[in-house]
């Protein structure tokens, strides 16, 4: 027994040891990024290895991404196609998962494979590039928005979530005299709140976040979200045309940092207040299966 | 006959309700546009797609282009990379997540337990083109990752350059990522679990490690085969974004796969066709691979997808 005891001790404090140890590895790069960005850029060329404050302090890194207009454009662009697109979304999922989610409907079954269908098998890169091409949306804003209007999976859990709400609130309200858009916008989706705002946000980081259909769909410097900013300037070294600087080789790194920092410090924000609602949405999406 | 009654049938739902038909409309009209259009202009990996006669009247030239992609030099190297880093991300990144949910749960302190969870989350919601701006800075020769490296005797170098160091910098960094998102949804399952059969399983005298074996790990089973086999039927278009982010042509021989070549091939080069031909044999892979998963699953555990 005393044995036992002292295993269940031992693991105890093995265990949370590995777990301290995910979690500050998890942690570090963005602290890291966070301590380079204010950090001198000179004594951090001297520097090698870890970085556990900042060396020096200076805020030259912020400043210079704050001087840099395409930083702005990118900004107003993504708060764009983020409140645009996710209404769409927003919308275009509600009025399908109310009718997917109707017993009366008969073809139910037959639209749920329909789209469940396509969640597994696609035409392709270049057959949707040629649909948009052929749609006359290529550097258009619309092309960001419309061709992504539904996600299958996300589509899925508000039909799951739709389903939840006993039949008998939507019978007595057509008894009232209520149509289906009432039903929709009156009874259903204000009961429906906590999955409508799972996926609201799920829909929202997506748009934030994304990055490819800007690269493939638009041309226009001045329509292009922020990630394609981050990725010029992160990936691809575009330091020299973004700051027009000459002393770019010092605080290259830093900037490149203070980038990542602004424009993902939205995110960071909300996320503490959001995360539960995320975890309930994968909750949802659990009880599917 | 039967056919005539279910006409008959449906005709009547239609017009009894009709705001349901016209609610779903808008979006099965997007379905047919954005998803299985493209799927019948898939077609053009049959034909030589020119853009002044179109999709539908190019010159049709049957398996021309799919000979061309199987004869070709790369067509060994693509599969290559492919299968070796989704078998190494199914591995490593698999388990990782079921391993780190199975600790949270033996731990007693609830607020430890948040601090972890909420951290380990987070990673999930930084999008592509920072995590791979993150992982390039630290992976070149004067990052911190690099630098420590050559700490260990490793040669000062630019991680990302090296082709063979591509794969395990993708794996980890896939499995940093992940590993606490992924594990949401087997939190979700342990905590599904009958607490009677713990109590049960302390009568018979099992230690935490047995129940673990013996409840926890056969409770959460059919969860575990259920993303195992979603995962297997995603495994071709896995990871496509942070790979055209993070590689270079000097390492395109062990991180050039399948998708990034259709991209390439495609939309810089602008063969249309060769690229959807190899695009589509992805996709016919991808959708086998899921089906022979399910049936599998079917034959040996009775949990499936359908």
């Amino acid at each position: 027994m005393n044995k036992g005891k002292m295993n269940t001790w031992t693991f105890r404090i093995v265990n949370t040891i590995i777990l301290t140890f995910i979690a500050l590895v998890t942690l570090y790069p963005f602290l890291y990024v966070v301590f380079d960005s204010f950090s001198d850029p000179i004594e951090l060329m001297r520097h090698s290895g870890l970085l556990f404050k900042p060396l020096g302090f200076s805020f030259n890194a912020y400043k210079k991404v704050f001087t840099n207009a395409s930083i702005y454009t990118g900004y107003f662009n993504t708060i764009f196609y983020v409140v645009l697109g996710t209404i769409v979304n927003i919308l275009a999922t509600c009025m399908a998962a109310y009718v997917l989610s109707r017993k009366q409907f008969m073809l139910r079954r037959f639209f749920t494979l329909m789209f469940i269908f396509t969640m597994y098998f696609s035409g392709g890169l270049i057959p949707n590039y040629l649909l948009i091409k052929d749609l006359g949306l290529i550097d258009n804003r619309l092309a960001l928005i419309i061709p992504g209007a539904v996600s299958t999976f996300n589509l899925m859990i508000m039909i799951t979530g739709f389903e939840g709400i006993p039949q008998s609130l939507e019978e007595s309200a057509r008894i009232d005299g209520a149509g289906d858009w009432t039903i929709l916008f009156r009874i259903i989706m204000p009961l429906a709140k906590p999955t409508i705002m799972v996926i609201l946000l799920y829909y929202a980081v997506g748009h934030w976040n994304g990055w490819f259909n800007a690269m493939i769909y638009l041309r226009d410097a001045g329509k292009m979200p922020l990630q394609i900013f981050l990725r010029d300037i992160l990936t691809r070294n575009q330091l020299g045309a973004m700051t027009g600087q000459t002393d770019v080789e010092d605080v290259g790194q830093t900037i490149k940092y203070a980038t990542i920092i602004v424009s993902t410090v939205p995110i960071l924000c909300i996320y503490p207040f959001i995360q539960k609602h995320f975890v309930s949405g994968v909750m949802i999406g659990a009880v599917k299966e | 006959m039967k056919g005539k009654q279910y006409g008959a049938k449906l005709w009547k739902n239609i017009r009894t309700h009709k705001g349901l038909y016209l609610m779903i409309l808008p979006v099965v009209a997007y379905y047919l546009v954005f998803c299985y259009y493209p799927m019948y202009g898939a077609q053009i990996a049959f034909r030589n797609y020119t853009p002044k006669l179109g999709v539908f009247h190019s010159e049709w030239v049957g398996l021309k282009h799919f000979k061309e992609f199987f004869n070709s030099v790369y067509f060994e190297r693509l599969i290559r990379n492919t299968l070796s880093i989704n078998i190494k991300n199914l591995i490593f990144g698999f388990p990782a997540p079921i391993i780190f949910a199975l600790l949270l749960n033996e731990v007693r302190c609830v607020k430890f337990k948040k601090v972890v969870q909420t951290v380990s989350y987070m990673p999930h919601f930084i999008s592509t083109v920072v995590i791979a701006g993150m992982i390039l800075q630290f992976t070149a020769t004067d990052g911190f990752i690099a630098q420590i490296m050559s700490l260990f005797g490793y040669p000062k170098q630019n991680l990302m350059l090296n082709p063979s160091l591509f794969q395990p910098v993708y794996v980890i960094s896939d499995i940093w990522q992940g590993i606490g998102w992924s594990s949401i949804i087997y939190i979700a399952a342990i905590a599904g679990i009958n607490s009677e059969l713990y109590e049960a399983a302390r009568i018979d005298g099992a230690n935490r490690w047995k129940q673990t074996l013996y409840v926890t790990i056969p409770g959460i089973m059919p969860t575990i085969i259920t993303m195992l086999i979603l995962r297997v039927g995603n495994m071709m278009n896995l990871g496509f974004e942070k790979i055209i982010l993070l590689y270079n042509s000097s390492i395109y021989d062990k991180a050039d796969v399948i998708s990034t070549y259709v991209y390439r091939k495609g939309l810089l080069d602008q063969n249309y066709s060769f690229s959807t031909a190899v695009g589509l044999f992805n996709s016919v892979i991808n959708l086998t691979l899921l089906i022979i998963a399910n049936k599998l699953s079917k034959r040996l555990t009775e949990h499936s997808l359908w």
